[in-house]
């Protein structure tokens, strides 16, 4: 009731784009403080290997985050939500499959297209249908799905691979713009900036904001929360698809195991980017910046040749930290003023 | 944002501007494997180190995603094209999901090679198979006439009537049989490589032929429960299990006395191999084409076929003499 209260007190609906905390200003400083991390690992890595300042090798690296943040940026509204989605690297998997059986029936380029956009809008509006129709959790939905488009992708190819995609299909994972700025990037951009003004200038992206910080309040202010959680879905199957589209053509082949184990990246670089996982914060300029410092860790240390399994432990630290960090210091705070 | 692209912008004008690094006189080989922290794969790493230690001048970089994914692998590629390493030895998580990536290499002057699990053949310049169909089919019968110099009876026990790879191998030994007299293949089975149906086709064997000498299993299932199951009928020094086989999974019946010797690649020379091909492929001593043949060190030469295909020898066989060396690896 606290939302009607502010209504009639304040003509201006004030939401928060943060959870209220002693460390308002220190969270409000997210993004400089990420900002640092990235400009660190950019430096530490340009020290530590003679190969990272190369334009072609800082435009191959690239690669490594690229299609995974296209989801983040879906996934962070979504979580920002309060909700999640842990369908999307299967999404990818049976969203290649399709391309790969279309291209078996003769499909060109723009049909192949559509049917990725297509296959992950309907995987997308199959997940919103369960959580925001059956009001079933989006956790354990998904964990659902995820089993289940995967498996609908082992199968129909089994141990088996789809080839033969069209060469100029290929222009969407290996193509590029100009000089070493790959299609990939552009996309990355483009997408960067479209989530950034849907999420912060739009009517809807303040409606995802007051759902994640109260959900009963926002339906009680006139919200169609359901609608919105529905769309936020879509919004995320599409994007998978979209992913499925570059990852698909970037490696030319399909396989049930496309995209393995990629939901956990995404969500480790929305909550890297400082999206509160429990919902109702968070920015998309973080989500950028996180993408940008997870690849370039990841290309930093594939540069020194250090162990996959070393990189996974040290991205795990990072995100364990990222989450600690600001309850550390807020019982620190704390205790001070104590 | 802005900062980090401006940044990004500017630290690429002055990479352009600072000199690349003068290339050091060793040649960098990059050994890449389908995952880290498997036996068989780290033994290769040794071999690879051995070959290097040989030729003296040349840096080895083990490496591999942490999960068997092709975008896994295609990263660290791509890491090691930025290092600008002179050759690169793959064994594949996907023949055709890799081909892009490794084109890529290839188009930057990168020797690129694949070993044990190929690339289709347009991402590398040759692949380097452990053994050939022929070897294998000729390996499995000798193994068995080794330990019979007077002939007798020998069955075969194999995987599925349809398994590809077991039906080949068992072709090619009916084609060689002749070169061992007294050799008698009586019977061929299948225990579909399910380890109880393995068990009781063994079993029946023992009682369809009391005079058997030796059970052929050419698969690592099959020879695996063929040897428990002449163990069980205390029949070990009688009838000899051989055939393809785990040398982790057949210490204990080499201990026994069940099987005396059985085959499987060896990992150690297979790292060997695949670093002598692509150092002599960087080094420019050899051009990967149709009928080349590739010199690999103490394990002879590779000759390609049409596909720029080659069998780097005989499987290796494994006995009480080394088994102990090799059970802890793979």
């Amino acid at each position: 009731m606290s939302v009607s209260q502010a209504n009639e007190t304040n003509p201006v609906r004030q939401v928060p784009d943060r959870l209220r905390s002693p460390l308002q200003r220190l969270l409000a400083s997210w993004e400089i403080l990420l900002l640092g991390v990235a400009v660190a690992v950019f430096v530490l890595n340009s020290f530590a290997s003679p190969y990272f300042l190369d334009p072609w090798n800082l435009s191959d690296a690239t690669f490594n985050f690229t299609e995974k943040a296209l989801i983040a940026f879906a996934m962070a509204l979504l979580i920002v939500s309060g909700e999640i989605d842990l369908s999307v690297a299967s999404i990818i998997a049976l969203a290649s499959t399709a391309m790969g059986f279309a291209v078996q029936l003769g499909a060109e380029t723009p049909t192949l297209v559509l049917v990725g956009l297509g296959v992950g809008l309907l995987c997308g509006a199959f997940n919103g249908a369960l959580v925001t129709g059956l009001g079933l959790p989006s956790i354990v939905v998904t964990i659902g799905t995820m089993s289940l488009f995967r498996g609908i992708s082992y199968i129909v190819l089994g141990d088996k691979a789809y080839t033969g995609y069209p060469a100029d299909f290929a222009f969407f994972g290996q193509g590029y713009v100009w000089w070493v700025i790959s299609f990939e990037f552009v996309l990355f951009a483009f997408m960067a900036v479209l989530f950034a003004v849907l999420l912060h200038k739009t009517n809807f992206g303040r409606a995802v904001y007051v759902i994640g910080n109260n959900p009963v309040g926002a339906l009680f202010s006139g919200i169609r929360v359901p609608r919105v959680k529905f769309a936020l879905f879509l919004l995320t199957g599409v994007m998978s698809g979209v992913a499925a589209i570059c990852l698909t053509s970037r490696l030319g082949a399909t396989r049930p195991s496309i995209a393995f184990g990629w939901e956990l990246e995404v969500v480790t670089m929305v909550v890297l980017g400082g999206v509160n996982i429990l919902g109702g914060s968070g920015t998309i300029p973080g989500v950028v910046i996180a993408a940008f410092v997870m690849g370039m860790v990841t290309f930093g240390f594939g540069l020194l040749n250090v162990p996959g399994i070393v990189m996974s432990i040290f991205i795990g630290l990072l995100l364990i930290g990222v989450i600690a960090l600001p309850r550390i210091a807020r019982r620190m705070l704390a205790a001070r003023r104590g | 944002m802005k900062l980090l692209k401006s940044l990004l912008a500017a630290t690429a004008v002055a990479a352009m501007c600072i000199a690349v690094p003068a290339q050091a006189e060793t040649k960098r080989i990059a050994l890449v494997v389908k995952a880290l922290g498997i036996g068989f794969f780290e033994a290769a790493a040794k071999g690879a180190e051995e070959a290097a230690k040989e030729l003296g001048d040349v840096e080895i970089i083990y490496t591999g995603p942490t999960d068997t994914t092709a975008e896994g692998q295609i990263e660290v590629i791509n890491a090691l094209i930025a290092q600008k390493v002179d050759a690169i030895a793959v064994s594949a998580n996907d023949q055709d999901a890799l081909v892009p990536a490794l084109k890529k290499a290839m188009q930057r002057g990168i020797t690129v090679i694949s070993w044990d699990s190929g690339v289709a053949a347009d991402g590398r310049q040759l692949h380097l198979n452990p053994s050939s169909n022929a070897l294998i089919g000729n390996m499995i019968i000798k193994l068995a006439a080794d330990h019979l110099p007077d002939g007798g009876d020998v069955a075969v026990l194999s995987a599925s009537a349809t398994a590809t790879n077991q039906n080949t191998w068992i072709e090619e030994m009916n084609k060689v049989k002749d070169n061992y007299p007294g050799i008698n293949v009586v019977a061929t089975v299948y225990g579909d490589d399910l380890a109880d149906k393995s068990y009781r086709e063994a079993q029946g064997l023992m009682q369809s032929y009391p005079d058997l000498k030796a059970i052929i299993a050419p698969t690592s299932v099959g020879i695996v429960a063929a040897a428990q199951a002449v163990s069980d009928a205390e029949k070990a020094g009688q009838v000899n299990v051989t055939g393809l086989g785990l040398p982790s999974e057949m210490a204990g019946h080499i201990d026994s006395g069940a099987s005396k010797s059985f085959a499987i690649w060896n990992p150690i020379d297979l790292g060997y191999s695949a670093t002598m091909l692509a150092y002599n492929l960087a080094a420019g001593n050899a051009e990967a084409k149709p009928g080349a043949e590739i010199p690999m060190g103490r394990m002879g030469s590779l000759t390609l076929n049409d596909n720029n295909e080659g069998a780097m020898a005989d499987p290796f066989v494994y006995d009480s003499s080394n088994i102990d060396d090799f059970k802890d690896i793979f």
